[in-house]
């Protein structure tokens, strides 16, 4: 008992992520944290979604299950549970019944490798990006078999779509990643590397986000990543796969209740994934704004108050909007649950103000608010982009995105080099 | 360093995934079955690579074999129809000599791994310590770096060959270029 004790406490005040430090108590208590901050996320996703479209187009949204509709998803959750599990009888019932399976585990087994924080990750990966990339490219074999296995047209033809679509833009992602990881090599040694937290290190000792490195090169990766990204995931404007207005509603048409339910979650965490791909390596995963331009004590204090403060924030929000209820008697139980989710949030805030707390919170606040940004995005892309056609999104997939990352590639290539060339001539070093 | 984490018990478990895969591959009449059946058989080897210290291995075997060739067999598979397919009596009967070839297999692994009267095994004694935090930086070594690298020509010659695959795919492909 004591040694496994000794063994717990041993981890505390490393300077490694469990997994690299080879502790599976801890590196099981991070799985967990991530796996729950992930469903609430999900969760919390699936509310803003259907209320930030529905002001996009001056709606509501739900209002009715909770105060402003804050229930919305957890009772669609239990009806999703509850609903009856139908698998169709000309069905490949054993496919069937593994294909959301496959795409829930390629979408949560990416998130063993995204770095939270210096320290806050599940394990550190010499491959980590080739890692993430491999692992989400799974997915797309259950969409696959899940569109095959329900034996009808419209998953048949939304799988087949898919998988032509996934193919296709996971080159131009691969070409946009692997520039990006080029510049990791612009140290002393001249060593790049795969590794995601070395990634972001990578970027602080360079002073820059990789997303303004040889400017515009890193801006043009990234803007392609930010398309690929898109349409890996199946959204809006590339959400063929699904096209409610012609395939009813794609690949998972034959499914429903929980093993749907399954598929949206996966969904939504391979969004959160490809995003946090996308900040490790453009935007500086966990690294504060300006980390080493504003690295006084001064600076380092304000910025922690970040989170408390955002979270403060949200409550008052929620005070504001509890003081405008209608002060009808019908309303009273709704007034009192919005009173009490604010006074949650504001513990929440007041417990990230004290000091031992909102220094270790900091790197997981700016990893998940740069992410955040993504999911409005994609928000965004669908309430304002029209879908495209097909031969649209293979025209624009291989003519136009794949020529330019291979372009870019080569060009990245070149300056790099060219750089390190200068350094040695000069004896200075490579950094800007 | 830590601790190898890779016991026997994860090779054998591995090995037997890859084994049952391996005959669900060349068993089931669905071909859409056998294409999983091999996917998992492929996943159980990227995790051997694993075993074996080589993260890098591993990683370009998920991201070609399992996600991007797999795919594509599964994407010609499902235009076929399965029905009329798994209707057809088979008529590739070669397991006699299927047997014999693997027959063959075994018993020059196993005199391969037995010790001659002599004492003397073809295998090196021992085993090679591989650094897993530097195995992406040393294949790039082997393939790239000056005085180091020995595989740079075999390397360029393989894309080479890749290339040209690809040029006469688009034209056998395309009636009008």
């Amino acid at each position: 008992m004591h040694d496994l004790i000794q063994y717990i406490q041993g981890y505390l005040g490393s300077d490694q992520t469990p997994g690299a430090a080879g502790n599976w108590f801890w590196a099981t208590v991070y799985i967990l944290l991530v796996f729950v901050g992930l469903s609430i996320a999900v969760i919390a996703m699936n509310w803003l979604e259907r209320k930030i479209l529905a002001h996009m187009q001056v709606r509501l949204g739900p209002m009715r299950v909770g105060p402003h509709g804050l229930l919305q998803p957890i009772a669609d959750a239990l009806k999703l549970l509850l609903k009856e599990d139908i698998i169709p009888a000309e069905a490949d019932a054993t496919v069937f019944w593994i294909a959301p399976f496959i795409v829930v585990l390629a979408a949560f087994t990416v998130f063993v490798v995204v770095p939270f924080g210096p320290t806050h990750a599940i394990t550190e990966m010499n491959i980590g990006i080739l890692f993430m990339l491999g692992v989400s490219s799974l997915s797309v074999l259950g969409i696959v078999t899940a569109g095959w296995s329900s034996n009808s047209h419209y998953p048949l033809i939304g799988a087949l779509r898919s998988s032509a679509q996934m193919v296709s833009y996971e080159v131009a992602m691969g070409l946009a990643v692997i520039s990006a990881i080029m510049m990791t090599s612009m140290n002393e040694e001249g060593i790049g590397t795969l590794n995601m937290i070395e990634i972001v290190r990578a970027q602080q000792s360079q002073g820059m986000w990789f997303l303004f490195k040889f400017f515009p090169l890193g801006l043009i990766a990234f803007g392609i990543f930010a398309i690929a990204m898109v349409a890996e995931t199946n959204r809006a404007p590339f959400d063929l796969p699904e096209a409610e207005s012609e395939l009813t509603a794609g690949f998972h048409t034959e499914y429903s209740g929980f093993r749907w339910s399954l598929f949206f979650l996966a969904e939504y965490s391979a969004m959160i994934a490809v995003s946090s791909i996308a900040v490790t390596l453009w935007l500086g995963g966990w690294l504060r704004p300006f980390p080493n331009l504003l690295s006084g004590p001064t600076s380092n204090l304000i910025f922690s108050l970040f989170p408390a403060l955002t979270f403060l924030l949200l409550a008052g929000m929620c005070f504001f909007s509890t003081a405008r209820m209608p002060k009808h008697p019908l309303f009273k139980i709704q007034t009192i649950g919005l009173a009490g989710f604010g006074a949650l949030l504001a513990v929440i805030g007041l417990i990230l103000l004290v000091p031992g707390v909102r220094d270790r919170v900091g790197d997981i606040y700016w990893f998940s608010v740069k992410v955040a940004g993504f999911m409005y995005l994609y928000i965004w892309y669908r309430g304002t982009f029209p879908r495209y056609r097909f031969d649209q999104l293979m025209k624009v997939g291989w003519k136009v995105l794949l020529p330019t990352g291979l372009a870019l590639l080569i060009v990245t290539a070149i300056v790099a080099m060219r750089m390190e060339l200068w350094a040695q001539l000069t004896g200075g070093s490579v950094r800007p | 360093m830590n601790p190898p984490v890779a016991t026997p018990f994860f090779f054998y478990g591995l090995s037997l995934i890859m084994i049952i895969g391996g005959i669900l591959v060349i068993t089931r009449k669905n071909a859409v079955h056998s294409a999983l059946a091999l996917i998992t058989t492929l996943l159980a080897q990227a995790a051997l690579y694993l075993m074996l210290y080589a993260p890098f291995v591993a990683g370009v075997q998920i991201i070609l074999y399992a996600g991007g060739i797999m795919v594509l067999f599964l994407f010609v598979i499902m235009l076929i129809s399965i029905e009329r397919n798994m209707r057809e009596r088979q008529f590739n009967k070669q397991w006699l000599v299927g047997l014999a070839a693997a027959a063959a297999l075994g018993a020059l692994f196993v005199a391969v791994y037995t010790k001659t009267s002599r004492g003397i095994t073809l295998f090196v004694e021992g085993r090679m310590s591989y650094v897993e935090n530097q195995n992406t930086q040393s294949i790039a070594d082997l393939l790239f770096d000056r005085r180091a690298g020995q595989y740079m020509f075999a390397f360029e010659i393989a894309s080479l060959l890749l290339l040209v695959a690809i040029i006469g795919a688009v034209v056998m492909a395309k009636k009008r270029i």
